[in-house]
């Protein structure tokens, strides 16, 4: 309901439950303040925002006095002013005037606030306190004596982290904002208290004194990371990123960003980045101009298409590549002539991929997930794969939401879940079949045709527990993430979950890897279907079988196969029987320089213009923030180009917008009648295997190449060592101690690496990281392993 | 008071941890909140981890504490540095916190501490060389009827004399 109020002579209609800050927010009346967030609680210490309320006997806080009809404000009468020059005055006693050293110069909330309210002179004569700075990790500084108390920061950590690890330490004039005992802290998304640190005392660690708020030029950036697409300004000076911020969009990822795409930047200038175009004569790497390179590639593709058959090239791309990039990559292949295209390396199971729908996305929008009233997410870690979907169901938690995890291993998350179901690995597919069994007994009236695997499974309590509470839910969301997409049946998993979807009422979304797989889906970057879901006549390999089939060419576009794909060993033998590997690649690896034979360096997503799909389907598109480093060049334009030299038709573009308008011209060709998500479920589930099975996940900070390399990221308390673990179960029954060395070994090849007892882990079943050197040696990453003794 | 960093040292040395005894009586504290506000309860439960461990907690203690309650270790230590009831370095065997505040300074206070001072041999904020008294100035004690009082470890002393300092002293040698 609306009243009016009236803040400095202007009449407002204003929402009842409302504080006069937020009213003079909406009104475009600034009320100084430092405490006050409109993300975070009210705390109302610092006491800035004090203004003159008509028949209040004194001044009172903005940001914690609700309107009420009739409210007369004055935010700049003289009462008012002379509270908040006096608070002013007071928040400046203690505050330090290091200005001149201070990294938030510039750019400071205290400094523009004590510019319009402080006094020319202080009055105060005394000592200042000075406070010993804490160390918080790897990504953000600390200056603590210039800490203001607001604990902004505080109440970030308990309301929007989930995870309370700062805190007033002490009391009166000896408090102070720390940790107690020396920690760094250990949620993904920590660094957002640099931003919300209305002084210099949280600073960007890596950024520090790297460059002044008014030197650098800023640019919109999408993140690269993840499937959320998080709006980012990217600061860059003299051709050089220096820092990332957040772009507000609140629709997406509001004000936040996770580390992840806030410190990724720092990888951007590794030294493995190559800047000029490579290629390998008589087993040496030579340095060599584009022209040489572009032509030793074209050349040798075309000889494999002419002596063997065009069909004898694979092509796999990254998801984080832009929807244009892999737009090219595919009309490439198509145009030599193969539909061996891919770009869903880590994925396992391509069964059913023909049931799939045209590209996977959320059937609600990303805003809309807190307001579900159930969501039930399979298969995952969401804090670690999406942070800030992670954050959205965080929300829906808050807002009285349940949250079911289905999940091989009983992972931690940042709030309470409302219901589990932990299942060893291979039996996942069991456990969903088993709900959808309890959901048909149910409800009836539903029609399904899988009703003979139905019958094969039967419905415990459990099953029929999670089933009714489904069924009870008006507003409820099925979500797969990361280990149930990668599973050895993650397509039956994919089907399963859907089938829980028309039984239960309910809704499928998938969580995808990398920043653009909705865009490799739509782009036409999968070997089945062509550009807007297009049919094709005879479909090209999957990811899985252009390994297996060891093909005598492949074109690599921003991938580290020894590190991004499901079966890196597989992968890694393909490559080195290979005549021919083009890498299209922003850096090289020790593994690339063995198997490459040409690498055409490519511009990361700063400095390449194009567009990510996110996984509600919104399309974002960025232009370069600063221009390809070296001699490297954005990747759309090197596709464009090796199009000309393969003279193939429709290579003409000139910039990569018109490469978008002519996929955006293509949305109006999506065929909702094509046969899809006509799911054919088997008639019972295939046979578990009894051996020890392994599950591959990649932990945050390994996930792509550009993280990879950024060196903060890679020394914070969420980058652990690759282990292995297991239950305290497993690890008696084959008589290992945790920290002992143990040799796991698949098929041919083996690795050793020290146990680490997890006992969240269900069944027999071991816990291995991906995207790392240590690990790329090894198979399937869902499927049986061996473990000795060392 | 915040802990210094050789005070903390020294409690890291110290590990001791929450015996089962002292959880049980944390869990009957436990009962009196509501189950969802196990938090209302960090209070009475520090004063049970202090007094067994001599008077003082170590980091370990708070640790402990605050995995019982299954709240945030911080929140512990938010509590535990606010009130000065808590000591975070090692103290003596009794705790002789005597008030300054204006009753008792006008009651002559200040003849009082002069005399703690002078049996003890220590200053304030101090513990004796036999670990036998650590003396504290301390805010009201809210007995100013009765002013000049001190506590000594859960017992009040009032209407102080330095006599009757010698008599309370006396009596604990």
């Amino acid at each position: 309901m609306k009243i009016e109020i009236e803040i400095d002579g202007k009449k407002l209609q204003v929402e009842q439950n409302s504080m006069i800050i937020e009213a003079a927010d909406n009104a475009g009346i600034t009320v100084p303040r430092f405490c006050y967030h409109k993300k975070l609680s009210i705390a109302a210490n610092c006491r800035m925002c004090l203004v003159d309320v008509e028949k209040s006997r004194k001044p009172l806080p903005a940001c914690a006095t609700p309107v009420t009809e009739g409210m007369v404000v004055r935010t700049r009468s003289k009462l008012a002013l002379e509270a908040q020059k006096s608070v002013m005055e007071f928040l400046l006693v203690n505050h330090p005037l290091d200005c001149p050293i201070c990294d938030q110069g510039g750019q400071c909330e205290l400094q523009d606030i004590a510019l319009g309210y402080g006094a020319d002179a202080s009055r105060y004569d005394q000592g200042k306190r000075s406070v010993a700075d804490k160390n918080l990790g790897s990504l953000i500084a600390t200056d603590m004596t210039r800490c203001i108390h607001c604990t902004r920061c505080v109440r970030f950590g308990t309301e929007i982290a989930g995870i309370t690890e700062m805190g007033s330490i002490g009391r009166g004039e000896s408090t102070e904002i720390g940790t107690y005992v020396e920690k760094s802290l250990s949620s993904e998304m920590s660094a957002n208290i640099i931003d919300l640190c209305p002084v210099g005392a949280l600073t960007n660690k890596p950024f520090r004194f790297r460059a002044r708020a008014w030197e650098v030029l800023q640019a919109r950036g999408v993140s690269a990371h993840d499937c959320v697409g998080s709006n980012l300004h990217i600061h860059h000076r003299r051709n050089k990123i220096m820092r990332v911020v957040p772009k507000e969009n609140e629709a997406i990822n509001e004000t936040w960003i996770s580390d992840r795409d806030r410190f990724s930047c720092e990888g951007l200038h590794s030294e493995d980045r190559v800047t000029t175009p490579m290629i390998k004569r008589h087993g040496q790497w030579e340095q060599v101009d584009w022209q040489t390179a572009l032509h030793v590639a074209v050349e040798g593709l075309q000889t494999i298409a002419q002596t063997q058959s065009p069909s004898h090239i694979g092509a796999l791309a990254s998801s984080n590549a832009t929807l244009e990039e892999l737009y090219l990559l595919q009309k490439l292949m198509r145009g030599i002539g193969t539909n061996n295209v891919d770009h869903r390396v880590r994925q396992s199971d391509f069964h059913y991929q023909q049931a799939t729908a045209l590209m996977p996305t959320l059937p609600v929008a990303i805003a809309d997930i807190e307001q579900q009233d159930l969501i039930i997410y399979i298969g995952g870690h969401p804090q670690f794969e999406q942070p800030l979907i992670n954050h959205r169901i965080r929300k829906a938690r808050d807002n009285g939401a349940t949250v079911i995890m289905i999940n091989p291993v009983d992972l931690k998350h940042n709030f309470d879940v409302s219901d589990k179901l932990i299942v060893a690995n291979p039996l996942l597919p069991r456990a969903l079949t088993a709900i959808c069994r309890a959901l048909s007994e149910q409800n009836p009236d539903a029609k399904t045709s899988a009703q003979e695997l139905l019958q094969s499974v039967t419905a415990d309590d459990k099953h029929q527990q999670l089933a009714k509470q489904l069924l009870a839910a008006d507003n409820s969301l099925i979500l797969l993430g990361a280990i149930a997409q990668h599973h050895q049946q993650g397509g039956l998993l994919h089907g399963l979950a859907t089938l829980m979807a028309s039984l239960g009422n309910s809704r499928v979304g998938l969580l995808t890897p990398g920043a653009n797989a909705t865009g490799a889906w739509f782009a036409g970057a999968i070997p089945h279907r062509g550009p807007a879901g297009l049919n094709v006549a005879k479909p090209g390999l999957d990811v899985k079988r252009m390994w297996e089939s060891q093909l005598p060419a492949y074109l690599l576009l921003n991938l580290e196969p020894e590190h991004d794909c499901a079966n890196s060993q597989r992968a890694l033998k393909a490559l080195h029987n290979a005549d021919l590997v083009i890498c299209v690649t922003p850096y090289k690896t020790a593994a690339m320089e063995q198997y490459a034979d040409v690498i055409l360096p490519m511009a990361p997503f700063t400095e390449t213009s194009g567009t990510f799909i996110n996984i509600e389907g919104k399309w974002q598109s960025f232009t370069a923030a600063v221009t390809a480093q070296g001699e490297s060049r954005p990747a759309w334009k090197v596709l464009r180009v090796l199009g000309n030299l393969l003279e193939l038709d429709g290579f003409n573009y000139v910039a990569s917008t018109e490469i978008t308008d002519e996929l955006q011209a293509l949305t109006a060709n999506i065929n909702s009648d094509q046969q899809i998500n006509k799911w054919r479920y088997p008639s019972q589930l295939p046979a578990v295997n009894n051996g020890i099975e392994r599950i591959t996940y990649w932990p945050i900070y390994r996930s792509d190449n550009v993280v990879r390399r950024s060196v903060p990221l890679q020394n914070t308390p969420i980058s652990d060592a690759p282990v292995i673990a297991m239950s305290q179960t497993l690890a008696e029954e084959l008589t290992l101690k945790a920290g002992e060395d143990v040799v796991v070994s698949q098929v041919d090849t083996s690795i050793t690496l020290p146990v680490k007892i997890d006992n969240r882990i269900a069944g027999n079943v071991v816990y291995i990281p991906a995207g790392f050197a240590e690990t790329a040696a090894l198979y399937e990453s869902f499927g049986s392993v061996n473990i000795e003794r060392k | 008071m915040v802990a210094t960093r050789e005070g903390q040292q020294m409690a890291n040395a110290n590990k001791a941890r929450l015996s089962d005894s002292a959880k049980a009586e944390i869990d009957a504290w436990l009962t009196k909140y509501p189950q969802e506000q196990r938090r209302s309860a960090v209070i009475p439960a520090l004063h049970i981890a202090q007094d067994e461990n001599k008077g003082w907690l170590t980091t370990q203690l708070m640790d402990d504490v605050a995995d019982h309650l299954q709240i945030p270790r911080v929140s512990v230590y938010e509590v535990s540095t606010f009130y000065s009831m808590y000591d975070l370095e090692k103290v003596g065997t009794h705790k002789v916190c005597v008030c300054t505040n204006l009753s008792c300074m006008l009651s002559d206070s200040d003849a009082v501490v002069a005399r703690l001072k002078e049996k003890l041999k220590i200053d304030f904020n101090e513990t004796t060389a036999d670990g036998k008294f650590t003396l504290r100035e301390v805010e009201c004690l809210g007995a100013c009827v009765n002013a000049p009082v001190m506590l000594l470890d859960r017992t009040y002393h009032e209407k102080l004399t330095p006599e009757k300092v010698d008599k309370i002293l006396g009596e604990l040698e």
